[in-house]
């Protein structure tokens, strides 16, 4: 019997064994594709260069600090059309992330509860938060963009129909939110003297309900006994902020909206173009939302909500020490991608024309310096900055309630 | 014990009784609505406010369905007929699908030519077929194949030689290739393959294109530019092409991604990291503003073409983090077990990695696939005739100046009759393929 023997290296290194040899064979590969890439990428920038020549243009990005010359109707830092081209691109960028945030938080809500009502026992709602799922989830969001936008600019009541003896619309809630066609308004917070010691007051008692927690459990731990924990947190929450509050002098005032002339003034604007993008993208991504809860509380095994019962657990704190902590774990994953999809989708601002990040630095912006190349550049890597900022953060609480494995 | 008698006992049943009905609230209706409706008290609420939210919905909603007018010339002859048959003109004015569903459907395709899309559309659906049932005669596949190729020819016009010399191109590489590697490795036959593909594709195929279209013009049809595409079509068309596209490149994406060759690898988590962070409609605008800066000088190429690319490569890189994470879901001895039967890195892919790995990424998979068609809208953006840009050019004509929810009940239920399909197509592969826990 013979046996097999390593192959006698007696010629030394041949160029052969570069694609037979496992040894240099993903070496070469390596190489290969590498020079395919660096190949791929000279030819583009080669093309680029050429491009630019033709055209006698170039890439600079000085265009950013000249004076914009345009204005922004929507903008949450101080801006007029004397400022730069960069102030212009925040206002726009701060734009997308507020109805990037808005819209999250709305989303969450609505996937929530659509989702934990398609699991009750009551047939109808559940059925009826099914047909809500399908049919948000399968039209394109752009579609529900423009049709909540035709709901607001088409709604028959204009600014005037609010007047006179017996108006043919009104105001809602106690006369403080005005909706017409021309968009919304409502209340505004008025800060007067002293009122941020109002504000530190409240987030004292955030302080303090965090330490309350902290606190109680140690006790429970240490004792066994349970605090009416709930209501001492609720008092915390309202009673101190109320007691400075009224011992102030009741320094923070709202202004509501008043008819004025042919319109509203007074109180908070909200433009119905930022409306509608955000009521589109919170229930097209809350339909989402809430399918990831529901496969999120269905993959918790009924054993453990039937375990925590033998224990002699109430259905509330099953729901909050067995299967929320459980379910939170596959939910996050998933949500952290629907909310990177929602930041991604508010870019389709453009087809109701709120002044995002495209609507500012890729559009008008790009338009009236004609430096496509450079705003583009710059739009892409704004939006990679905010998904990345955006799924690092979420990756970060992920990690703090996955499962610890040891 | 057998002292006892009976007259000591006040009463004694000598018969059995029959049967006794369950309670009426244990049976039939009672018992469903009892159970299902109004269990507790919050369930009683719930009921009670779903019934009044479907009630205001419904009784606003059907009326306006189904009194709607079908025939009128336009808007305002449709009030006038509402006005004059109800008395206000809270109906639908379905008449204006009546008089443009064409249009939505196939844009500014040339009327004389409709029969051509359709024939498209058939053939699309043949070579689908049997993609998606494999109880379908295998021979089928064949149309699938041809399909492409079928399409362009059809939808663009010109004579069968272009499409032809693509294909032709495709038959040189498989030849080449399985010439090559019988004399040398693989790696060489792929990139010898891929080279005489190409040098055919830019330098020999054109012009053997052109001396056949002067010689025998074989099939020659109208010739339709690409911006009289659009409605439903150019959605099909984008939509069909980036999932037939972005499936396979996904695939080769996730094996990057996976593989231990370091260059690969980064190359490939940049390309997916890069796409999944930026919104499709600034690669969209990529395409339309300012792709030609990086392409040589004076090529001009189709902007459908460019789309297609576009979404495909978008696409592709959520497929590829779908697939990865059925990659990932594998146990690990699978790995084991494919190199311990000596099967070499492709084989154990093609044997016993990717039958599990794309079973289990099945519903991402489809969820990517729905995605993608409903992203084919946001071509409205870059100038393409979708169909929500044909609703925006309906409106602007005079005559259906301030009709909105007829023409968003029609395109919503065609996208969401395809959408939902697919949906529930992929919730039957799975069933099919589920193995385990029968």
């Amino acid at each position: 019997m013979t046996t097999i023997t390593d192959p006698q290296q007696d010629g030394g290194f041949r160029l052969s064994q570069l694609i037979y040899d496992t040894r240099y064979r993903s070496t070469t590969i390596q190489v290969i594709a590498l020079i395919a890439f660096l190949m791929i990428i000279a030819f583009l920038i080669r093309n680029t260069v050429i491009n630019l020549g033709i055209l006698g243009k170039d890439i600079n990005f000085s265009f950013l600090g000249t004076a914009s010359n345009y204005d922004i109707n929507q903008r949450l830092i101080p801006y007029d059309s004397a400022d730069s081209h960069f102030r212009a691109a925040m206002v726009g960028l701060l734009n997308t992330l507020l109805v990037a945030v808005l819209g999250c938080i709305l989303a969450t809500i609505i996937g929530i509860i659509a989702g934990v009502l398609r699991l009750s026992k009551n047939w109808l709602t559940a059925k009826i938060m099914a047909v809500y799922v399908e049919s948000f989830r399968n039209i394109p969001v752009l579609l529900w963009i423009l049709a909540f936008m035709a709901i607001f600019t088409e709604m028959d009541r204009q600014p005037k129909s609010f007047r006179g003896e017996n108006a043919q619309n009104s105001m809602w809630l106690w006369d403080s939110v005005a909706v017409t066609n021309r968009g919304t308004y409502i209340p505004a917070p008025v800060w007067e003297a002293n009122s941020s010691l109002v504000v530190i007051t409240f987030l004292l008692s955030l302080l303090g309900i965090w330490a309350f927690g902290k606190y109680s459990m140690r006790r429970f731990q240490a004792t066994g006994e349970l605090l009416p924990n709930f209501w001492i947190k609720l008092g915390i929450f309202v009673v101190p902020t109320l007691v400075v509050y009224f011992l102030l002098g009741r320094p923070v005032g709202m202004e509501l909206p008043e008819l004025k002339g042919f319109n509203f003034a007074g109180g908070t604007f909200m433009r119905n173009s930022m409306l509608a993008l955000w009521l589109a993208l919170s229930f097209y991504t809350g339909a989402f939302i809430a399918e990831i809860v529901r496969s999120g509380i269905l993959a918790i095994s009924s054993g453990q909500s039937e375990a925590s019962a033998a224990l002699g657990m109430r259905p509330s704190r099953t729901m909050n020490l067995v299967i929320l902590p459980q379910a939170l774990r596959v939910i996050i994953p998933p949500l952290i991608s629907q909310y990177l999809n929602l930041t991604k989708n508010s870019s389709l601002a453009l087809a109701v024309g709120y002044t995002d990040l495209r609507s500012t630095l890729g559009g008008t912006t790009l338009n009236t310096t004609g430096r496509e190349l450079e705003c583009m550049l710059l739009m892409m890597l704004l939006y990679l900055l905010v998904s990345l900022t955006i799924s690092s953060g979420m990756n970060f609480y992920n990690k703090s309630v996955k499962l610890k494995e040891r | 014990m057998s002292d006892i008698r009976t007259q000591d006992i006040a009463f004694v049943r000598e018969e059995i009784l029959d049967q006794q009905p369950p309670p009426r609230s244990q049976l039939g209706v009672a018992k469903w609505l009892r159970e299902n409706l109004f269990s507790n008290w919050f369930n009683g609420l719930l009921t009670i406010v779903s019934i009044v939210v479907l009630f205001m919905v419904l009784s606003s909603v059907l009326p306006w369905v189904f009194g709607g007018v079908w025939d009128a010339g336009s808007l305002a002859e449709c009030r006038d007929i509402l006005n004059e048959r109800f008395g206000n003109t809270h109906y639908a004015c379905w008449a204006v699908i009546t008089e443009r569903w064409q249009q939505l459907i196939f844009g500014f395709y040339p009327e004389t030519e409709y029969w051509r899309a359709i024939v498209a559309f058939v053939l699309m659906l043949v070579a689908i077929m049997p993609v998606l049932f494999d109880n379908l005669p295998r021979k089928l596949l064949w149309v699938t194949i041809a399909f492409p190729f079928l399409m362009v020819w059809l939808v663009w016009g010109g004579t069968i030689w272009g499409p032809l010399s693509v294909a032709v191109g495709f038959v040189i590489g498989g030849i080449a290739f399985s010439i090559i590697d019988r004399r040398y490795s693989s790696i060489i036959a792929l990139i010898a393959a891929v080279l005489i593909t190409i040098v055919w594709w830019l330098f020999i195929g054109p012009s053997v294109v052109e001396g056949l279209n002067a010689l025998i013009p074989l099939g020659e049809l109208k010739r339709v530019e690409s911006r009289e595409l659009g409605g439903f079509m150019i959605c099909l068309i984008i939509g069909i092409s980036g999932i037939a596209l972005s499936l396979p490149i996904g695939i080769v994406l996730a094996l990057g991604r996976q593989s231990d060759l370091f260059i690969v690898k980064m190359i490939c988590v940049g390309f997916i990291e890069f796409i999944r962070g930026v919104p499709l409609i600034t690669l969209l605008f990529t395409a339309s503003l300012i792709l030609n800066y990086f392409l040589p000088p004076n090529t001009t190429f189709d902007l459908t073409l460019r789309v297609i690319i576009m979404v495909t490569l978008f696409a592709s890189a959520y497929m590829a983090e779908v697939i990865r994470g059925g990659l990932a879901a594998l146990p690990k001895g699978q790995y084991e077990a494919a190199d311990a039967l000596g099967l070499d890195y492709w084989k154990a892919q093609r044997l016993v990695i990717m039958p599990q790995a794309l079973k289990i990424s099945i519903p991402g998979i489809v969820n990517t696939f729905i995605g993608l068609f409903k992203d084919t809208t946001l071509v409205m953006f870059i100038g393409i005739f979708d169909m929500l840009a044909l609703s925006n050019a309906i409106r602007a004509n005079s005559e259906w100046n301030g009709i909105y929810w007829e023409l968003f009940v029609f395109i919503g239920l065609i996208f969401w009759v395809c959408c939902f399909a697919m949906s529930q197509y992929s919730q039957w592969l799975e069933r099919k393929l589920r193995t385990d826990h029968r």
